[in-house]
């Protein structure tokens, strides 16, 4: 039995870091979607995000200023990479849009530090790092608060958006311009409009993820990694599903943590760290468009 | 293949002049597209564009819907003179165009497709599509009955949800004019609507295009190179070759036209 709750404990673990992943993910998919960008700066973005709001509270601000503050920033940010890096090169290859994000991840990288210093930082959300007790009373599982508060947050926010996409007519907008440019326009919808709103909620949805990892693991130079993480996730998820983003975020997460408990004592540990890749290539020679992707699909 | 066209007396009369093209050229670097082109389309008529491949007749569609700007020339939309015009533009103006190559969203429904037509229908602002708010939900809700009477109107109920990139092609243009259709536009462009079909397709393909132009009014103004299925369905034809414009007028003059004649059949010289 106790062997059971253990493998419960890691599973839920797992899962809740798993819906961390797919919201990193999630500001992946939204560019991807909308305009064919796969946007390398995003986990730039969650990083520059954490840093500027624990900046704001270090200069004073209280947590219902800097919030807001940051929100704005991020959208000004999104909307100005939209407007000054990618408007610019509108119709050129993928590969030179990819080069760009690439470019832009550095740029992004290196103001963060010059502006707000190099040191880790703590965050405090006011929710402590310490096992739920109303859970471990009736159930005997060990819940962090903050895994559970974080996953919640991130669940709330996945679901919106996944809403908003599949059923409203911003969803449509943003669904239409990426299939084809020229009959979005000839319908009336309002391109340039669409892309910076998608650039503008992509810079607050990694302001989310930011500020939750940053509350996990303090805020410093190593969240520009999670984003990698969130690479497996893309894949096994497809890169056009919003949905596809939270299913595979989920396996992703409970995968690595019990390969970790169960496979890595016998190959020497540390396998977390590299199982979702291997997970990843699994599924590029079985399913390349994912889980939920649109299946590629030539006419010959 | 005979179809009676408006035997019946038309509800919607032809009326006054709705498009005016006076002395357009266009041309790509060197290349000239079109040559001084001048016409008018009148109100609820049926308006062909025809011609041998490479006459100019989508270039021509491409000026009025503001995808080219031609270098000479104006366009006059009931009567005002339309500067600089940009697709967008051209659809607040209530033109609607279809294209030679299909361009639906492949990846959505054919509801969604329509749906999206809408667009310029739908005003709430994305916050208030975000929060759900009672505008929000109203519009959805008033747009999706009109796009559901498109559908019967095009007999597609069955492949609504279908995803039409998995529809054969006769059906993915019976969309593409539904999605047009949604806007309700003074003016539908048709890009060869009846291109790459069989006789069957093509048959259903004009009576729905007539049935536009009777039900709700429409203007239309189609392209085609074959000549025979826009004979039976023209109100009025004008015929390109080589960008420039050589006839206009009703299918029985441009028919009997020898220089149209001489263009489509080559002439020894």
């Amino acid at each position: 039995m106790a062997g059971f709750q253990f493998f419960m404990e890691v599973l839920v673990g797992g899962l809740l870091s798993g819906v961390m992943y797919a919201l990193v993910a999630l500001g992946f998919v939204l560019i991807y979607k909308a305009s064919g960008v796969f946007n390398f700066a995003q986990g730039a973005m969650v990083f520059f995000a954490a840093l500027s709001f624990v900046g704001f509270m270090e200069l004073g601000a209280p947590f219902w200023l800097a919030l807001p503050m940051t929100i704005a920033l991020m959208a000004l940010l999104g909307l100005g990479i939209e407007r000054f890096v990618l408007r610019p090169l509108v119709n050129q290859h993928e590969i030179t849009l990819l080069m760009a994000t690439i470019g832009l991840t550095f740029v992004i990288e290196g103001v963060a530090q010059l502006v707000w210093g190099v040191e880790v930082r703590r965050l405090d959300l006011g929710i402590k790092d310490q096992p739920l007790p109303w859970l471990a009373d009736n159930t005997g599982l060990f819940i962090s608060q903050i895994d559970i508060f974080a996953a919640v947050v991130a669940g709330i926010l996945v679901a919106t958006l996944s809403l908003v996409f599949s059923r409203t007519k911003v969803g449509r907008a943003l669904r239409a311009v990426a299939d084809d440019h020229a009959a979005a326009l000839s319908i009336g919808i309002p391109l340039k409009r669409i892309w910076a709103l998608v650039w503008a909620i992509s810079g607050i949805v990694a302001l989310v993820a930011g500020m939750l990892w940053g509350a996990r693991s303090g805020v410093q130079f190593a969240l520009v990694f999670v984003a990698l993480k969130a690479l497996p996730v893309l894949i096994i998820g497809g890169f056009t599903s919003v949905p596809g983003v939270i299913v595979a975020g989920l396996i992703v997460g409970a995968a690595e943590k019990l390969a970790e408990v169960y496979i890595g004592p016998s190959v020497g540990g540390g396998i977390e760290s590299w199982f979702p890749y291997v997970l990843a290539i699994l599924f590029l020679l079985v399913r390349p468009e994912g889980l939920f992707g649109e299946k590629i699909i030539r006419r010959v | 293949m005979t179809l009676q066209l408006h035997a019946h007396a038309r509800a919607f009369p032809i009326g006054g002049t709705i498009i005016e093209v006076q002395d357009v050229s266009l041309a790509f670097g060197g290349v000239k597209a079109l040559t001084k082109i001048s016409f008018d389309v009148r109100e609820h008529e049926v308006r062909a564009i025809i011609g041998p491949n490479g006459a100019g007749k989508s270039s021509m569609l491409n000026v009025i819907n503001g995808v080219y700007r031609p270098q000479e020339g104006t366009l006059r939309f009931r009567g005002e003179v339309l500067a600089g015009i940009t697709p967008r533009r051209a659809a607040h103006l209530g033109i609607s165009r279809t294209f030679q190559n299909i361009a639906l969203f492949k990846g959505m429904s054919v509801l969604d497709n329509i749906m999206a037509g809408r667009n310029l229908r739908m005003h709430a602002t994305f916050l208030e599509v975000a929060f759900r708010l009672p505008r929000a939900k109203r519009e959805e809700n008033e747009n999706r009955e009109a796009v559901e009477e498109i559908i019967e109107f095009l007999e597609i109920e069955h492949i609504r949800k279908t995803p039409v990139g998995r529809l054969p092609y006769g059906l993915q243009k019976r969309v593409e004019l539904g999605r047009a259709l949604a806007a309700e536009p003074k003016v539908l462009l048709l890009d060869e609507p009846m291109a790459g079909m069989n006789i069957e397709e093509k048959q259903d393909m004009c009576r729905f295009i007539l049935d536009v132009n009777d039900h709700y009014g429409t203007t239309i103004v189609l392209i085609e190179h074959d000549m025979g299925v826009v004979m039976d369905i023209s109100d009025r034809v004008v015929v390109l070759d080589y960008g420039k414009k050589i006839g206009d007028g009703t299918p029985d003059v441009v028919r009997a036209d020898q220089n149209v004649i001489d263009a489509y059949l080559g002439v020894a010289h």
